[in-house]
């Protein structure tokens, strides 16, 4: 029995077939255990486990290296601040303080309701935005403290659906096909084009 | 006053709304690098590239020509695109991954063609969802026209392009460590040797590296030769390049400007660039290219924005992204938060990075929040001594790869530069800023 749903199952072989070997579909295939569960659950690893060739112990193992992925439920909206330099000098502690008190949340927990969960995080790559805040990975440019309580009051209005997915929903565009290139044709491509390099580098005289 | 006079190569498009979709970039010259370099043998390619002198934008600046031609005597299996994106305060990719994906996937497909790889990855930063979907969709636009798959514009060049997210972690910008998240294994970097995955790349196979910066000037050199590129900026900093301004400025911004005709104080001051600094405070001190880069103070503002200029004054262009410190900047909490950062990102495989970091957060924690003693302030260049013996620049290596050896920097630059605030932290019992 497939614990990841029809849909879910069927990107996930149609991702494993883009790589020459199943382990490198670790971190796409996890994203899409969080996509489905909210996180990263048990059943979430044993089926990447089953469907890279692995154990659920690596698969959990390789997961915690990486921020991304929560492997305990969180809330509906993940909430990052950045406080890193540029954002240092912008405010950043002041807004994740704000955003504390106003979520009435403490850094790396989840609000009692279930709605946010908030993260200080690092450098997200938007420092002429600072301080920075992205929302389940989407980018909200609320610099102020009043902005964001504007934002967090849409997001339990449920106003910002469309821009900001649930959380675990990384990627909405889906690859439209497979691999195209034929393995076969490309080496008869490639030996191909070396026989004709060949013919074209003047020989190294001695 | 700043040399605007540069066409701009990657950032043509920047100024239209849509410059994403397929439709703004076919009727703005897409994809006719592509169609011309189909035309040209790959070595003819590739010398374009040699011949623009394009200096790689991810960190270490290595020229992408020397890196391709270093590899012509065996064929090249894979070629990555790096697009992790996480040094603080750099933030360029995630522009032209958002803002300009087509161009990005048109140059990484020239790029394939002139080494004649068919295999290539493109790894994306995982916060960056946007950029994800928008690459995706020009990856699925170009399959669509035929400008990927099989015999691409009715050439005999077959090829796949597999956008591959990432997750979280600082490290895996490190090319080797990315190779591992593309094996999907947790992010640790590779001993050395082989110093480059050329030798043993994905797979053990070889593969080539490249930054999204580096690969989204392709087009344009394709299209205007190599020679053109080189005509612009100075020695051997050729071309345009992105520069990251972020701190304290009134306009921070992503800009797109001729390296070496320009320098920091153009680009800081420049009403067209980064606007002066705000309140017109004077500026403290500038981190000239990632925070793993040692500090300048105010002279160094008329240096040219040159990787050599910049390396002979003892730091490094690095990621092209600025920091501006202020009068109103606390010199310490910076320091301290940006060792915090590596100390967070460690992949804890050796021993230098993994404690050293800890230890000096942890001593400039007591000193920014009360606690310090004034043995503290010698206690932390020994502890960056003994990360990066000697703490010159370039650093020592002591590690499997640079994070550690650069961890030292802002410390030991804030330490030299402005000893007496740490002093006055010790004294005071805390931070006179708060
Ligand atoms: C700790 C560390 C982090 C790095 N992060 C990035 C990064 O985010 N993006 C990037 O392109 N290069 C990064 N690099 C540099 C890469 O290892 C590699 O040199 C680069 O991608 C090569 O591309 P280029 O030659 O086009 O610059 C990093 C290096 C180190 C040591
Ligand atoms: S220097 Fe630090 S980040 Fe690099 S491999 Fe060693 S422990 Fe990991
Ligand atoms: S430092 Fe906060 S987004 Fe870059």
């Amino acid at each position: 029995m497939s614990h990841f749903r029809i849909d879910i199952r069927q990107r996930a072989e149609e991702v494993l077939a883009l790589y020459p070997r199943p382990r490198s579909a670790m971190l796409p295939l996890l994203h899409l255990a969080q996509e489905q569960d909210g996180y990263v659950s048990d059943e979430g690893i044993a089926e990447v486990a089953e469907l890279t060739l692995t154990t659920p112990a690596d698969v959990r193992g390789t997961a915690l290296f990486y921020d991304m992925f929560h492997l305990e439920p969180v809330g509906r909206y993940v909430v990052g601040i950045c406080t890193n330099i540029a954002c240092l000098l912008a405010g950043g502690d002041e807004l994740l303080a704000h955003a504390s008190t106003s979520l009435d949340c403490p850094v790396g927990s989840t609000s009692s309701d279930g709605f946010f969960s908030l993260e200080e995080t690092e450098c997200l790559a938007d420092c002429d935005f600072a301080p920075c805040v992205q929302v389940n990975h989407r980018y909200v440019r609320t610099t102020t403290p009043a902005a964001f309580d504007a934002v967090v009051a849409e997001l339990r209005a449920g106003r910002l659906d469309h821009d900001v997915p649930q959380h675990g929903t990384l990627i909405r565009v889906r690859r439209a096909g497979g691999l195209h290139a034929p393995g076969a044709e490309v080496a008869a491509e490639r030996s191909a084009a070396s026989a004709a390099r060949e013919a074209r580098t003047p020989k190294e005289t001695k | 006053m700043a040399t605007l006079t540069a066409p701009r190569i990657v950032l043509s498009r920047a100024g239209y709304a849509d410059s994403h979709t397929l439709t703004r970039y076919l009727a703005t010259g897409g994809y006719d690098g592509l169609r011309k370099a189909l035309t040209m043998f790959p070595e003819a390619v590739a010398s374009e590239v040699d011949q623009a002198s394009l200096l790689g934008r991810g960190g270490a600046g290595f020229p992408a020509g020397r890196k391709w031609s270093m590899l012509r005597k065996a064929p090249i299996s894979y070629l990555v695109v790096n697009g992790d994106e996480s040094e603080p305060a750099t933030f360029k990719d995630h522009l032209l991954l958002e803002r300009d994906p087509n161009q990005l996937v048109e140059g990484v497909i020239i790029a394939a063609y002139a080494l004649q790889v068919s295999s290539v990855y493109i790894f994306v930063r995982g916060e960056f969802a946007l950029g994800l979907e928008r690459v995706q969709q020009a990856v699925n636009d170009a399959y669509e026209i035929g400008a990927l798959g099989s015999k691409i514009f009715g050439s005999d060049f077959s090829i796949d392009v597999v956008v591959h997210p990432g997750a979280g972690a600082y490290i895996c910008g490190e090319e080797t460590a990315l190779i591992e998240a593309l094996e999907g294994k947790r992010g640790f970097p590779r001993i050395k040797p082989p110093f480059f995955p050329a030798v043993a790349g994905l797979y053990g196979e070889p593969t080539v590296v490249n930054n999204v910066e580096t690969m989204s000037n392709l087009p344009w050199i394709v299209n205007n030769g190599g020679a053109a590129f080189a005509a612009l900026g100075g020695g051997r900093s050729t071309g345009t390049r992105l520069f990251a301004l972020a701190g304290r400025v009134n306009n921070p911004g992503v800009f797109e400007i001729e390296m070496v005709k320009n320098t920091f104080r153009d680009l800081i001051y420049d009403p067209q660039l980064g606007g002066g600094v705000i309140d017109d405070k004077k500026i403290k001190a500038i981190i000239p290219g990632g925070v793993s880069a040692p500090w300048f103070g105010p002279d160094l503002l008329d240096l040219p924005l040159g990787q050599d200029e910049v390396a002979e004054k003892g730091s490094m262009l690095g990621s092209g992204s600025i920091v501006v410190m202020d009068e109103t900047t606390c010199v310490v909490r910076a320091a301290w938060r940006i060792t915090k950062f590596f100390s967070r990102e460690s992949c804890g495989q050796c021993t230098p990075c993994r404690e050293g970091s800890g230890w000096i957060e942890r001593a400039m924690y007591r000193v920014e929040h009360g606690g310090g003693r004034m043995e503290d302030i010698d206690l932390l260049l020994d502890l960056c001594d003994n990360i990066a013996p000697g703490l010159t620049w370039p650093p020592q290596q002591t590690t499997i790869c640079v994070l550690g050896p650069s961890i030292p920097s802002s410390v030991h630059s804030a330490i030299k530069m402005f000893r007496d605030d740490f002093v006055e932290h010790v004294t005071k019992g805390g931070c006179p800023h708060d």
